[in-house]
């Protein structure tokens, strides 16, 4: 099972969590062209190692998460909240 | 063989008498014996028969790793089958029989497999049903269906009881710093060690007692150890395995809580599934003895030598009179020294001839000599032997067992589970644990220490690798190299029989031979990974614990390599059998998954509710009256309906409040249609797309203030709409002011639909001008008061298309606002609804529910094209004109009428046309109800292109499960009051 650091939970296993998906994927503003959100939505790169990807604290305090997992190992090296201010709240208080 | 129980030997309670039985005959055992020590004791030999050719077997081990003594447990809805009689604990009253064979294992009449073995050889199904040449003569399904049953009740072993499990199980959790698997020497060693750190430590143990391998010493007692562990604040949890390892030091284990109790106390559970998270885990889980391939080496009395060892000092029996050793290392000298002590008359046969023992007692060694055959059937009468060197049958040696020791395999399971595979080492001939990087250190014998001062120094160094690991400490420590016997090991896995058709066992279990082995080698399956399944290697209950390494050899042998070149199957968890029961825990039956009620549930089944699951939530159904069928009643609902007013809880849909300055404009992008101009006081219906285009929900949004909305979601995609508010505030439009917070459970909603719901509610609400035409337009919104000063919200909402009301109030006034609406509406003579005459009026009236949005429909497809704003960007509005979704042959939302009225049809019937009744057709009828307004039955779904394309055309609907077909009507989907009037009234 993997265990997950929220940062406002703390440490919890991966159950009451959901995953979301890629967290690099930058998503086009709503008028852009069917081409720009096609890129967006359905390309992937098949990561070997550490990707960045989100999740959801569903079953906790509802934090969408950034999170640094290996694909291999499972390891997680970082857990950021998603949300900018609430990444730097974070921070501060480390 | 005559094994029979000594009187100075063993750690049983003899003042403690136990009678159980075995094939319904009773003997007496002791406190402290296993039901395998109990039938040795009581010379009960054959104990099964085997998987496929019913041959005679015993008991060949004295753990977990037994693949003889296979027995069932129990009777009726207890009756447990497979269970290793070497670890089931004996208690008063034990039932326990032989399986796998009829009439019982003394005289099995399926044992004439053993002569028919030429046609059980592996792969014997794929061959025999692929055909048999010259006419392929048996070939096909059919065939395999007739065969199959006989070869299912051939094969196999103990059956399950099909009765309901009588008892409970439970999940648990805990948490520790270390976790240690197995208290042999090296365990307790780290235990203690990692305690007198002040670690958390958790020591887990699958024996009722403590000690490991210890408990097989004449002088071993575990009460000291036990009170020194406790005082230092260990957790032991005996009768416990450790069965899997998972990602960050998560550790599965099992604890059989009352399996080895007569009368167990009611109140437990029988086993404890827990989830251990620990910081580092240390696996001392011992090695396991191997035995060595040679004909007839399955014959009752054969067993690992260290087995009787534990026979002799834990249980006191003595296994054997006249006892043949068979060995290729060290291990088994100490053992045949006990041996001798006790009585017995012991022959070594060791497969080297250069080596050096120093021994205290006399028995017979034979250097360089090696079993070759053994005489007897359902007990050893003689040994046939022969010289290492050159295999032949030289002499033969009356005995009455037969010990085998062919080397020690460290138990590296855990550490597989892991995905790290281990090594091959050459001087010990196993295979070794390899390093990690995860906090998992392998010590003891696991990690290929073959003596017990050895073990200790490693627990030492394994605790403190873990309290470096931690963090806790710096301090230097260095782990025993492998190995510790005085004469190497010499290889030895088969003794090669000269005749043929030999039954050289490699996998008891499984009945797998040496030579399966090597026709799996001829027929090319020659990968570890194929040569298991082909062969059946290694699976069953024990995993090929004993006959891997064998296995493993042989085929290297046959490639001309060596070991490691050929691999190791990967170890997957379970360690040993987990039970259904412990993995399903408490969520069994009503349990197996949350309730959903809503705070009328209770009104609703006293006013004479049937219920219906909606996806974890209990919906009214229909309300019937005296004898009235599902369908006299839902007709009745909908027609009272359509004629004055009914009344129905929708609580479950999902309800979000939306706030903040930006609500608007996020409203306005997540919906397909505009929000920006939607006044307060009013609500709108919306279409939520997904990012590709897809329809993903749809419901109202109430504004209830300048930046405050009340959004109702269906109840199937509450949750994941929420979940994508979220994660679109939180991830993407990350500095709208918006905050969405669920409300769902807050809030019971009714539907009051019908011509005389606006009476009904004038008599409910404090002020009755708030409902007028005028101060509650269609789609006004209103908050007020109920009578009695409820506060309330009110949407004049209509999903039936009739004058319709939703009204909302806090949960805890629910009941309340039931007995006020009902008390009205009874006055104009209006009914209850549950869910099927609300599906009967939407279906006559179109309304999509997620029976329709199924995920694979746009908002063009569903007919709502004018719900799709030209004027703004939405989510979805880039792609959902995309490629096939613009195409003009897609399915498209219409109403079905059955050609001939008095027809019925079913959801799920395909659409085909005339003349082409095949495959998915062009479309599909999702749902049905008949209708009172219409009086026949209806039904909405998709054909490719639409009405215009079919509307003159008579299509066929065709149900193959139901095996019926009819002609179908194509309509509109808007059945009844096309034009919405009834809901403007």
């Amino acid at each position: 099972m993997i265990r997950i650091n929220c940062p406002y939970c703390g440490e919890r296993d991966h159950s009451e969590f959901s995953y979301g998906g890629d967290a690099t994927i930058k998503y086009p503003s709503l008028d852009s062209s069917e081409k720009e959100w096609t890129k967006a939505i359905f390309f992937r790169k098949n990561i070997k190692g550490f990707q960045l990807e989100t999740w959801h604290h569903t079953n906790g305090c509802r934090m969408w998460l950034e999170i640094e997992r290996s694909t291999v190992t499972h390891e997680i090296r970082s857990v950021k909240p998603c949300h900018p201010d609430l990444k730097k709240v974070v921070e501060n208080n480390k | 063989m005559k094994p029979s129980r000594l009187k100075n030997y063993g750690k049983i309670n003899r003042n403690n008498v136990l009678s159980f039985t075995w094939d319904n005959k009773k003997y007496k055992g002791f406190e402290g014996d296993t039901l395998a020590s109990a039938l040795l004791a009581n010379n009960i030999g054959v104990v099964g028969r085997s998987f496929k050719y019913h041959r005679p077997r015993g008991i060949f081990s004295s753990g977990v790793e037994e693949s003889g003594a296979l027995v069932t447990v129990g009777l009726k809805d207890r009756r447990d089958p497979n269970v290793r009689a070497t670890t089931q604990e004996l208690y008063d009253g034990l039932k326990a029989s032989g399986q796998n064979a009829f009439p019982n294992v003394n005289f099995d009449l399926a044992g004439i497999n053993n002569y028919l073995g030429r046609f059980f050889a592996s792969g014997f199904y794929y061959k025999t049903f692929m055909g048999i040449p010259p006419f392929e003569w048996g070939k096909g399904t059919a065939i395999w269906m007739f065969f199959e049953k006989f070869i299912r009740k051939a094969a196999g072993m103990g059956s399950a009881s099909t009765l309901p499990d009588p008892d409970s199980y439970e999940h648990a959790h805990d948490f520790c710093d270390v976790i240690i698997v197995g208290s042999g020497p090296s365990g307790i060693a780290a235990a203690i060690e990692a305690a007198e750190k002040k670690l958390d430590v958790i020591l887990v143990e699958q024996d009722s007692i403590i000690g490991g391998d210890q408990l097989s010493e004449y002088e071993f007692d575990s009460s000291h150890i036990e009170n020194q562990i406790k005082n230092l604040g260990i957790k032991v949890m005996t009768r416990t395995t450790a069965f899997g390892l998972y990602d960050n030091c998560v550790v599965g284990l099992l604890e059989r809580v009352t399996d080895h109790l007569s009368l167990p106390d009611k109140t437990l559970p029988r086993q404890r599934f827990w989830t251990i998270r620990a910081k580092h885990i240390i696996v001392g889980a011992g090695a396991i003895e191997r035995h060595i391939a040679f004909n007839n080496n399955d014959i009752p009395g054969v067993m690992t030598v260290n087995a009787s060892k534990h026979y002799l000092n834990r249980y006191g029996v003595l296994t054997g009179k006249k006892i043949v050793i068979s060995t290729n290392n060290d291990s088994v000298y100490e053992t045949a020294e006990l041996l001798s002590e006790a009585g017995a008359n012991v022959t070594v046969l060791d497969s080297r001839t250069n080596f050096e023992i120093e021994t205290n007692t006399t028995f017979e060694i034979r250097r360089g000599y090696v079993p070759y055959n053994i005489n007897g059937s359902k007990k050893i009468d003689s040994l046939d032997i022969s010289k290492s060197e050159n295999i032949n049958k030289s002499e033969t040696i009356n005995c009455d067992q037969v010990l085998l020791s062919g080397g020690w395999s460290p138990a590296v399971h855990l550490l597989s589970h892991r995905g790290v595979k281990p090594k091959w080492d050459y001087e010990n001939a196993c295979f070794l644990p390899s390093d990690t990087k995860e906090n998992i250190t392998m010590i003891g014998s696991s990690r290929g220490l073959w003596n017990k001062n050895d073990c200790i120094a490693s627990g030492v160094a394994g605790a403190t690798d873990a309290l470096n690991r931690l963090g806790i400490s710096k301090t230097n420590y260095f782990f025993p190299k492998p190995g510790g016997w005085k004469n190497p090991i010499k290889p030895l896995y088969e003794v090669k029989y000269k005749k043929s058709r030999s039954k050289s066992f490699v996998d008891y279990q499984h009945d797998v031979t040496s030579d399966d082995v090597r026709l799996a080698h001829r027929e090319g399956f020659i990968s570890v990974e194929h040569l298991k399944r082909y062969t059946t290697l290694g699976m069953a209950n024990d995993q090929g614990k004993m006959g891997n390494i064998i296995g493993l050899s042989l085929m290297a042998d046959l490639l001309n390599k060596e070991i490691p070149e050929v691999g190791t199957t990967v170890f997957r968890p379970p360690y040993t059998p987990v039970s259904i029961g412990a993995l399903s825990g408490r969520n069994v039956g009503k349990h197996f998954r949350p309730l959903r009620v809503t705070p009328m549930h209770q009104w609703n089944i006293d006013h004479g509710a049937k219920m219906i699951e909606v996806g974890l939530y209990q919906r009214p159904w229909y309300y019937p009256k005296e004898n009235e069928t599902l369908s006299d009643s839902y007709i009745r609902e909908a027609t009272t309906v359509r004629k004055t007013v009914g009344i129905c809880d929708v609580t479950s849909l999902g309800k979000i409040a939306i706030q903040g300055q930006d609500s608007t404009e996020f409203l306005n992008r997540i919906y397909s249609n505009g929000f920006s101009k939607l006044q307060v006081g009013k609500a709108r219906y919306g279409i939520m797309l997904r990012d590709d285009g897809i329809v993903m929900d749809d419901g109202t949004s109430w504004r209830l203030a300048e930046n405050e909305y009340f959004m109702t979601t269906s109840t199937g995609e509450a949750a994941k709409v929420m979940s994508w508010l979220e994660e679109l505030l939180q991830t993407r439009w990350t500095n709208l002011s918006v905050n969405v917070t669920s409300v769902s459970e807050q809030w019971a909603g009714v539907s009051v639909a019908g011509p005389k719901s606006r009476e009904v509610l004038n008599n409910c609400v404090v002020d009755s001008s708030v409902v007028t035409n005028n101060n509650l337009p269609f789609m006004g919104v209103t908050s007020t008061f109920l009578k009695g000063k409820i506060p309330c919200r009110i949407a004049r909402i209509s999903f039936s298309g009739e004058l319709a009301f939703e009204v909302y109030v806090k949960s805890d006034f629910a009941n309340t606002m039931m007995d006020l609406l009902w008390e009205n509406a009874k006055k104009y003579d209006g009914c209850l609804y549950g869910l099927e005459a609300l599906g009967a009026l939407r279906v006559e009236k179109g309304h999509v529910t997620a029976a329709e949005l199924d995920g694979r429909v746009t908002i063009d497809d569903a007919g709502l094209s004018k719900m799709a704003s030209t004027k703004k960007s939405y989510i979805g509005s880039a792609m959902r004109k995309r490629g096939v979704l613009k195409n003009n042959d897609r399915e498209v939302l219409v109403g079905f009428f059955p050609a001939n009225l008095k027809e019925t049809f079913n959801a799920g019937t395909i659409v085909c046309e005339k003349n082409n009744i095949k495959g998915q057709g062009i479309g599909r009828i999702t749902s049905v109800t008949y209708s009172p307004e219409l009086r026949h039955w209806i039904g909405i779904g998709f054909v490719k292109g639409g009405l215009y394309r079919w509307k003159d055309t008579t299509l066929v609907g065709a149900d193959p499960v139901r095996n019926k077909q009819m002609n179908l009507k194509i309509v509109s989907p808007h059945m009844v009051d096309p034009k919405g009037e009834k809901m403007h009234a």
